[in-house]
């Protein structure tokens, strides 16, 4: 697509010259994921997550048609409907795991996907719109999956429910009000119980839309790379397909390894046994806590605990915790540095594990019980991720001085050989073996 | 109109246009408010409790518009404990007697929804926590309430809510 050597389409096939003619769809799908696709020849493993996030989509949305086929989204027989899939649906109980654990799975490769994002800064010029719609397709997916979690109406379930929505109640103004409107109620009921099936059978498919989005503005100046010097000539890239199709076929069986391996062998290694009790709207489980994907941002929500100025400490926290979402939004303009690859800054890779391990800590804490010292822990460890984003990156990005970078991609792979072949006319042939 | 720069045209679309567009945000109404609290839901339910049975010292979870509601019966030494505080150093500045019927200032009758994000407080069933100002304590994010449903420390904003009730006899309250 963005290239000018990019492969042509030439169906040979009458049918396909056919319908090639009528509906252009066999042309849109070589241009974009097939041998009409230029991709940098130096992709790294680190590149597979986004194949991988459609693969997991895909998965979410066939499981979950299923289970819907057998699931009953009325508050009296949720919770026996589920049971009913797990013991009495031919199946079911896979595919209930395979659900659950796809969702976990889904995060997994999509949260690695962020942080790729993060090391290379592939969320740079050119690429800011792929970054930002990126940004809207996690927002989206915490939607769906904290959705998806109340439907077995267990006990996480339902105060899982009270105090996502709890959170719109600390807005001035408009939030009492604003929570009875989003659960149709005082508390979670049938009311919404029922809208939550309907907003999570949609959001996927909304999902799916946005993700069409993101790869079109992917295609406009095509995959970044480890190095993050931009592709200058053919020899740089190799087609999509046979290369990436097999490069990410490998990953593909990797991640079906795992998540094989926690659908049939620790199903509920990754949830929470209290979901397995009926809702109670009159106890509330000791130690609520959100599906492990939410820990670190729920550590933030939890960390405030006193009143800022005229801002009320209930405020305050979700006002953190949202923000620490949207702070990414920013990250393109936030992160001046003109190299976009980690290898090549000392001090922001530094940084970068610094945030890793902050994140990881978080998220430790979100799923701890709220007393001492994870509350004191929680504190610091959002402080210094509003730090990082907000005043180490643009800091590093001005004082930092880079390594040098190749001129190429190729001369990165190849070595600065007098021998390497430059010359445009090179068929993109396969990575030579150093 | 000739003449003028507006053609008759131009006056026929910008009207047809705003036509629609009001007949859309109107069609967007209903699709909106469908989401509120239904008729049955709201249909305000009231609930009579028998208090006979609790003791001093003792509470129990009732329920109302299907949310807890705690029915407790203060002890002396509680409700000393609730007067003994200054009032304007609290977050939600109130006294015991503005929560409380005259008179009945023993029966302290709140909602059992964490004014934080919504949970049950413990501190009303036999053998709970009461957190360490001696009323009730909130599990999910750590919010204490003091003998009065006060909050006195943690991320909550305001005091347990005070549902509207009134004692139809002194052993039967109605609330709601
Ligand atoms: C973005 C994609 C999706 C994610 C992240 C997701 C996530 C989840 C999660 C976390 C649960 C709770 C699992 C449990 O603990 O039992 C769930 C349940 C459910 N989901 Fe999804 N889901 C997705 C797509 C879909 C789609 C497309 C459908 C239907 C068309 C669907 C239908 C269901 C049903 C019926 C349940 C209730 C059964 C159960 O609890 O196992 N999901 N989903
Ligand atoms: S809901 Fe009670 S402290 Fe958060």
């Amino acid at each position: 697509m963005s290239f000018p050597w990019a492969n042509e389409y030439k169906p040979s096939h009458p049918l396909m010259q056919w319908i090639d003619e009528k509906l252009p769809l066999p042309r849109f799908v070589y241009n974009a994921v097939g041998a009409g696709y230029p991709v940098p020849r130096n992709l790294n493993y680190m590149w597979n997550f986004g194949v991988l996030a459609g693969f997991a989509l895909v998965l979410q949305i066939v499981t979950g048609v299923v289970l819907a086929m057998h699931y009953a989204a009325n508050a009296g027989v949720a919770f026996d409907s589920v049971e009913h899939i797990m013991r009495d649906v031919n199946w079911g109980w896979m595919l209930r795991y395979a659900h659950a654990n796809g969702a976990s799975m889904f995060f997994i490769v999509v949260y690695t996907h962020i942080f790729r994002g993060f090391f290379y800064s592939s969320y740079k010029a050119p690429r800011e719109m792929i970054w930002l719609l990126g940004v809207v397709i996690f927002l989206l997916m915490m939607a769906t999956a904290f959705m998806g979690y109340v439907l077995p109406w267990g006990q996480m379930s339902f105060w899982g429910a009270k105090v996502i929505t709890g959170l719109f109640s600390a807005i001035p103004l408009v939030g009492p009000p604003l929570q009875e409107w989003l659960l149709g109620g005082f508390a979670p009921d049938n009311a919404a119980l029922n809208r939550f099936f309907s907003l999570h059978f949609l959001l996927p498919f909304v999902i799916l839309g946005v993700i069409i989005l993101h790869v079109w503005a992917l295609h406009i100046p095509g995959s970044s790379n480890p190095t993050g010097v931009e592709v200058k000539q053919e020899s740089d890239t190799v087609p999509f397909h046979p290369y990436y199709t097999a490069k990410d076929g490998f990953g593909l069986g990797i991640f079906l390894m795992v998540y094989c391996a926690l659908v049939f062998f620790a199903p509920n290694l990754l949830g929470h046994p209290d979901n397995y009790i009926p809702a109670n709207p009159l106890s509330t489980p000791a130690h609520i806590v959100p599906e492990w994907y939410f820990w670190p941002f729920y550590a933030i929500l939890r960390a405030f605990t006193s009143d800022f100025l005229i801002i009320p400490a209930k405020l305050m926290g979700v006002l953190a915790m949202f923000s620490a979402i949207l702070v990414w939004f920013f990250l393109p303009w936030l992160d001046t540095s003109p190299v976009r690859s980690g290898h090549y800054r000392p001090l922001f890779r530094k940084f970068f594990y610094a945030l890793v391990i902050d994140v990881l800590v978080l998220g430790y804490c979100g799923g701890a019980p709220a007393e001492e010292p994870y509350v004191m822990i929680s504190q610091i460890a959002s402080m210094y991720y509003f730090l990082h984003f907000l005043v180490i990156l643009p800091i590093v990005s001005s004082i930092e001085t880079p390594q040098p970078l190749p001129f190429s991609i190729t001369e990165a792979v190849l070595g600065k050989d007098e021998h390497a072949t430059l010359a445009p006319a090179t068929p993109p042939s396969a990575p030579a073996v150093a | 109109m000739a003449g003028d720069g507006v053609r008759r045209r131009d006056f026929i679309n910008i009207a047809a246009v705003s036509f629609a567009g009001v007949g859309g945000l109107a069609a967007l109404y209903p699709l909106i408010s469908q989401m509120a609290p239904s008729a049955d839901v709201l249909a305000e339910s009231s609930t009579e409790i028998d208090i006979s049975a609790i003791a001093p010292g003792q509470a129990i979870k009732a329920v109302w518009r299907k949310q807890p509601v705690f029915i407790r019966n203060l002890t002396p030494e509680e409700i000393k404990s609730a007067d003994a505080v200054d009032v304007a150093s609290l977050r939600d500045p109130q006294t015991l007697e503005q929560r409380t019927t005259a008179g009945k200032t023993n029966w302290l009758i709140t909602m059992g929804v964490c004014t934080h994000l919504g949970c049950v407080p413990l501190g009303a069933g036999e053998g709970e926590v009461k957190g360490e100002f001696g009323g009730y304590f909130c599990p999910c994010h750590g919010s204490v309430y003091d003998t009065a449903a006060r909050i006195r420390k943690g991320p909550a904003p305001k005091n347990l809510e005070v549902p509207p009730h009134e004692f139809s006899s002194d052993t039967v309250v109605k609330i709601g």
